[in-house]
């Protein structure tokens, strides 16, 4: 990825920049302009205290780069990617996965799913997974956006969805388990993951991670009182996302005698991610959220429209609910300081999510652990920053909201995406893109002669005017490809423009980050022949 | 192609006047009775299970179209029928403002997809889309069969064509779009026969929306079939038993087939190979041959190499071999043929089939003298070939035989034997505990060594002399080969070139084959293929089973008295009939035709079914052709007929008839003179390379 836009970089001209500043970009800066002065800055989700942009970026923060820029000779010259050269940037990240049918039958109400990544910082802070549950019943997919950095989401990434599937298992598979382990026996597999290529797992920090997920289900163990069996998935989704933001605290706080470890799971500490994550069984979806990540499911209506159902809400200061939950939990003399120009403390956007424990930690503790941490950390500006107004922590949480939806046959598909989707894409436009892309043809009702009177000249034209409008679905062959085509290539009129795309996709890596956020999206496709059969079951 | 006698007729109505031309003569037809199963007794049809009872019969024919494989495996014993449907959609309209007349001509045209006849006035218009959608995967769905409607959408490039062509057909008025499926085979070719599972069981099916053209020859020849055996002229491109189980998958089919549709109105290019269904049978030694540059075809499910495109070789501008010219393979069959000639090369040739023949007694020995028409009572460790013949004396089968024992035989035959000879052999073998016949195709990987320096390879490896002293032609020795044990080494190539085949155990065959590669290094060894292999046999004048030879031809017509012992002191099948044809002579011979004046890099190439010309006379037609780079001309074979000049009667050929002729080969309109041998070229046997030839260049590795 980083190749293409390296190789471009010198060719932008400044007068270009502002073109294409002036033009793909038009939509941020109305959005922005109210939101605060600093305008492309606050496209970050901290704002601009110097110290933060030397943790993310050490090397040079965008505004350096942006008067180097203006250095450059204004000879307008015009580049554009080809089409093949912009298709491989969609879709070098994209993947596709459809559940196995077995003998024809497909018993799963999910078909598969779509997903795929459009980074705009380098490297990219959002992550995503997927996996299928091997000892209940059930597919788990989220998306995660990470900010300071990539460390939090990469580490939640990886572990989350083990906790969900330890949290879901009954009493005796976990007794079975841990038997294994104990006498050194194979384990039983828990998840099934589906992973692109890209989405990697940490080698170094498995050992870590495994020893802190057995102490979470011994615990289970021991809780259990052997009165109920039944496992409530909404708890379990609660107590899997607090217990990991609670091991991932608890392991900066220790520390590890391996000093690469150490610096890690203090990385993952101090920086933060967003969790969205959908749980499918059968006709139930469950969809927990922490943060500004957005879960929306797409309807299609008798008449063959879409519709959005939002089945998460956002954990930012547009949530009145959310600015309720903060003054709540905080003394009153801090009303006004807990959400300043609409951020956590004036710095931070979503007002849940892992890690972050700049907002979680005591200041002494804080203190403590920089103290005694590696060197690295020591010198960090941004770590021994303390927020403003910091008096009666924690400020933050990593308690998702949890959304049951029983699925209908109508419900066509889920879009799980960050925030870097539904900033440029209104939800019923996100909805309807997809939808058509999924039914493709037969979004369109099927023409039938019957009774009138029609010649054979305007059959032809009749048809070719549907197959026109649907050239441009079959470039994809992954709906989360086609979103992101959608997302970034829009002009006004909702058609995808290539020359905005090529222009998009081409900003270098310093710049990319000031047009558009990482985006990364998952969307799972039902099966409603399944869901149907589960609702006459009944 | 005008054809001003083509007329149209309508099925309905062809199928209501047999029925009743039939019912006059004493033929009772059930309607509203459906099949249930067929009742078999001991391999042979017995009668029919209906839902309204049971009708006893000898013989059972399965033309159920698109639901005869549901019917075949309705069977105890299933009969597997390798078929699988497509929608096909065709339009009707109103009449035009002059109605069309009946004597108007069929319409195809195949770069449009389409075809286009009249219908009461109006046209009728279908066509064979690039896009098939494939139908009743999981057999007769009810629901399908009700989903059946018109997509018009799907339709709309073959309307486009149609207005392209026709752009006055714009005001005709619409009467509606009919889905009405059809039936496709995994090769195009319609299926018909006995199957060799059951006696008695016969198909007609398969036959790709044209069953009403092809309805009367297929009714012919499926009648005579039933009646003597065997129809009148050789259909083993059509027979049911040229498929197995293997093309019986559902999935196979339905991807198969969506490839076989388009394929209808497509150019059909020389030796076409299928992309869908692929790598469903390999050799273990697949991928090794894949990573070294192998290109593939198949043959009957099996992956064989047909040549190695070099590392430094443009991959790009290989992938479009589809020519009737020179094809782009030219040079890179030519260096690997060049190897077999001067030093050694490896061909994986695992896809032949392999049957082992075994009994306590005398009995495999007895029942293989029968079946065969050379004598197999040879010394033990002797290879023969031999034909096995029907009672015409034609080949059902034309196979290597090596004696591994008194009481054991082991036979090679072509890949696409598999299900043909076990039936064969299977009808004709006694039942007998004591006589035991094994398909162990599956068993050896079989690698050709072919060149003068196979020996020196092979010799190294397994410490044992492999000179032509101790390890004569056609020979056959179990010896080890670098550390593994066991492997049958034959003194054979099936080219005529000097080399051994390897048959190994497959747990050996990784093993063997790197031993071989790595010791034969220093004697120039690489991989080759199938292409070359054609080459050097096809110079040789080897005739191939399936290609040149078939059910109606005899040794004695393609020259091969030496592989038929009359004399051999019992009876075989075909004996009687080639005593008579010895006695009358032949009336037509294989001969093989050097091309004279032919352009090899400018002129069509010959591929096969060219005319042969015998003073101005057609003769006959080729069967198959290959470039050979030793003499540097194209080589065909063809059977050469005599037709006498008045009355078009077949009469005898003798050898004087050919050797006085003067010949050519019509390719494509354009004749090439051509030079007929009854024998193969003898300077091709003493190819010595002089000394003053040598090159630094030979001193490479290959």
């Amino acid at each position: 990825m980083p190749a293409p836009t390296q190789l471009f970089f010198p060719l932008i001209r400044n007068c270009e920049l502002s073109r294409i500043y002036g033009t793909a970009c038009y939509c941020h800066h109305k959005h922005l302009c109210c939101s605060s002065p600093y305008v492309p800055q606050s496209r970050l989700r901290y704002t601009p205290h110097p110290a933060y942009a030397t943790f993310c970026r050490p090397k040079e923060s965008w505004w350096q780069y942006n008067t180097q820029g203006r250095r450059y000779a204004s000879t307008p010259q015009r580049f554009y990617l080809t089409p093949p050269q912009v298709n491989s940037i969609l879709k070098a990240n994209e993947y596709s996965f459809k559940v196995p049918e077995f003998d024809g039958k497909n018993v799963s109400s999910v078909l598969g799913f779509d997903s795929n990544q459009l980074p705009a910082n380098a490297p990219i802070e959002d992550r995503r997974s997927a996996a299928t549950c091997l000892q209940t019943r059930g597919m788990l997919l989220g998306v995660f956006d990470g900010h300071a950095g990539c460390a939090c989401s990469q580490a939640v990434s990886e572990r989350l969805f083990y906790y969900i599937a330890v949290s879901l298992l009954p009493h005796e598979t976990l007794l079975e388990i841990e038997n294994a382990v104990e006498s050194g026996r194979a384990l039983l597999p828990i998840l099934q993951w589906h992973k692109h290529p890209n989405d990697y797992f940490s080698k170094e920090a498995s050992k870590l991670y495994f020893n802190s997920l057995r102490t979470y289900w011994q615990e289970l163990i021991d809780l259990n009182t052997g009165e109920s069996t039944d496992i409530d998935v909404k708890e379990a989704l609660i107590n899997a996302f607090k217990r990991l933001d609670n091991d991932i605290s608890l392991e900066a706080q220790v520390g590890d005698p391996n000093s690469f470890l150490n610096y890690l799971v203090l990385r993952v500490a101090f920086s933060g991610a967003t969790a969205c994550v959908a749980h499918v069984d059968g006709v139930d979806l469950h969809v927990a959220n922490t943060g500004d990540s957005r879960a929306m499911l797409g309807v299609q209506e008798e008449d063959g429209s879409w519709s959005a159902v939002t089945l998460s809400n956002d954990h930012n200061a547009q949530n009145e609910r959310e600015l309720e939950r903060l003054k709540l939990e905080h003394p009153k003399n801090e009303a006004k300081s807990v959400v300043k120009q609409d951020r956590l403390l004036g710095l931070l956007m979503p007002f849940r999510a892992f890690g972050d424990v700049k907002f979680k930690w005591s200041i002494d503790l804080q203190k403590r652990v920089i103290e005694s941490g590696p060197d690295q950390l020591n010198d960090n500006e941004y770590t021994k920053f303390i927020p403003p107004n910091y008096y009666t922590p924690p400020y933050l949480t990593a308690e998702p909201e949890v959304t049951y939806h029983r699925l209908r046959p109508q419900d066509k598909f889920l879009v799980l995406a960050t925030d870097g989707l539904w900033e440029t894409m209104h939800r019923q436009d996100v909805v309807r893109i997809v939808g058509e892309y999924l039914t493709g043809m037969h979004h369109q009702q099927p023409i039938a002669v019957g009774g009138y009177k029609v010649t054979l000249g305007q059959m032809h034209g009749l048809l070719t005017e549907r197959r026109a409008k649907m050239s441009s679905v079959f470039e994809d062959q992954n709906a989360a490809t086609h979103l992101i085509r959608h997302a970034v290539g829009n002009n006004e009129f909702g058609a995808v423009d290539h020359e905005r795309l090529s222009k998009m996709l081409s900003l270098p890596e310093e710049l990319a980050r000031m047009y558009r956020d990482d985006i990364t999206i998952i969307v799972v496709q039902f099966n409603s022949h399944v869901v149907g059969a589960y609702q006459n079951q009944e | 192609m005008h054809v001003p006698e083509d007329a149209v007729v309508s099925s309905a109505d062809v199928a209501l006047a047999l029925a009743s031309a039939a019912s006059q003569n004493g033929v009772q037809i059930y309607d509203r009775t459906s099949v249930l199963h067929v009742m078999v007794k001991k391999g042979q049809v017995t009668g029919v299970e209906t839902d309204k009872g049971q009708i006893e019969c000898q013989y059972f024919v399965n033309c159920a179209g698109q639901w005869a494989y549901e019917l075949g495996l309705s069977n105890e014993e299933p009969v597997s029928i390798p078929l699988h449907a497509c929608e096909h959609f065709y339009l009707l309209t109103r009449p035009l403002e002059t109605p069309l007349q009946s004597n108007t001509p069929t319409v195809v045209d195949a770069d449009g997809r389409i075809y286009i006849r009249n219908w009461q006035g109006g046209i009728l218009s279908g066509g064979f889309e690039k896009n098939p959608k494939p139908i009743f995967t999981e057999g007769k769905n009810q629901l399908e069969i009700q989903n059946l409607q018109e997509d018009w959408d799907h339709f709309e490039p073959l309307l486009s064509s149609l207005l392209r062509r026709m752009p006055e057909l714009e005001t005709l008025e619409i009467v509606k779009l009919v889905n009405c499926p059809e039936t496709f085979t995994p090769d195009m070719r319609c299926i018909m026969g006995e199957s060799p599972a059951v006696q008695g069981y016969y198909v007609l099916v398969g036959m790709n929306s044209a069953g009403l053209s092809f309805a009367g020859g297929a009714g012919r020849y499926l009648a005579e079939w039933m009646v003597h055996g065997y129809p009148s002229e050789s259909i083993w491109e059509l027979d049911l038993k040229r498929f197995g189980a293997l093309q019986s998958s559902r999935t196979f089919l339905r991807h198969r087939v969506m490839e076989v549709m388009p394929l209808l109105y497509d150019l059909k290019v020389p030796r076409w190979d299928f992309q869908t269904g692929r790598q469903l049978r390999t050799s273990p030694l697949y991928d090794r041959l894949d990573a070294q540059g192998a290109r593939w075809m198949e043959k009957h499910g099996f992956e064989r190499p047909k040549y190695f495109v070099p590392p430094d070789k443009d991959l790009l501008a290989l992938e479009q071999s589809k020519t009737f010219y020179k094809p782009d393979w030219f040079d890179i069959v030519e260096s690997e043929v060049k190897c077999c000639k001067e030093a050694v090369c490896v061909i994986d040739m695992s896809s032949f089939t392999k049957f082992e023949i075994t009994s306590t007694g005398d009995q495999a020995l007895e029942i293989l003298q029968y079946l065969f028409s050379n004598d197999l009572d040879v010394p033990v460790g002797h290879i023969v070939h031999t034909g096995m013949l029907n009672e015409g004396g034609g080949y059902e089968n034309d196979c290597s035989i090596a004696r591994l024992s008194k009481r054991s035989f082991f036979m090679i035959s072509p890949t696409d034997q598999q299900v043909h000879c076990w039936a064969w052999l299977k009808k004709h073998m006694p039942e007998d505990s004591n006589l035991l016949l094994e398909d162990v195709t599956w068993k050896y990987t079989a690698l050709n060594l072919i060149g003068p320096r196979a020996v020196d390879v092979l010799s190294e490896l397994s410490y044992a002399p492999m000179t032509p002293d101790h390890f004569p032609s056609l020979f056959c020795k179990e010896m080890s080969v670098g550390y593994a044990n066991g492997i049958r080494v034959m003194s054979m190539t099936h080219t005529g070139e000097p080399g051994f085949m390897l048959y190994i155990p497959i747990e050996y065959a990784l093993h063997v084959y790197n031993e071989v590669m790595s010791v034969g290094q220093k004697y120039g060894i690489r991989n080759a293929g199938y292409y070359a292999l054609r080459s050097l046999r096809i110079e040789k004048f080897f005739a191939f089973w399936g290609q040149d030879l078939n059910t109606l031809t005899t040794p004695l017509e393609c020259g091969r008295e030496s592989r038929v012992k009359l004399d051999k002191g019992m009876d075989f099948i075909g004996r009687d009939a080639l005593l008579q044809q010895k006695q009358n002579g032949v009336y037509k011979r294989l001969t093989m035709f050097i091309l004279d004046d032919h352009d090899t890099d400018l002129d069509l190439w010959p591929w096969w079914g060219e005319p042969i010309y015998r003073n101005g006379q057609y003769a006959g037609k080729t069967t198959s052709s290959a470039y050979s780079y030793t003499l540097e001309r194209h080589v065909c074979l063809g059977f050469v007929h005599n037709f006498s000049e008045d009355t078009g009667e077949e009469q005898v050929v003798t050898a004087d008839f050919i050797n006085r002729g003067e010949y050519e080969i019509d390719i494509a309109g354009h004749r090439f003179q051509a030079k007929a041998k009854l024998y193969p070229v003898t300077s091709l046997f003493t190819h010595k390379r002089r000394k003053d030839d040598v090159e630094l260049s030979d001193l490479h590795g290959k």
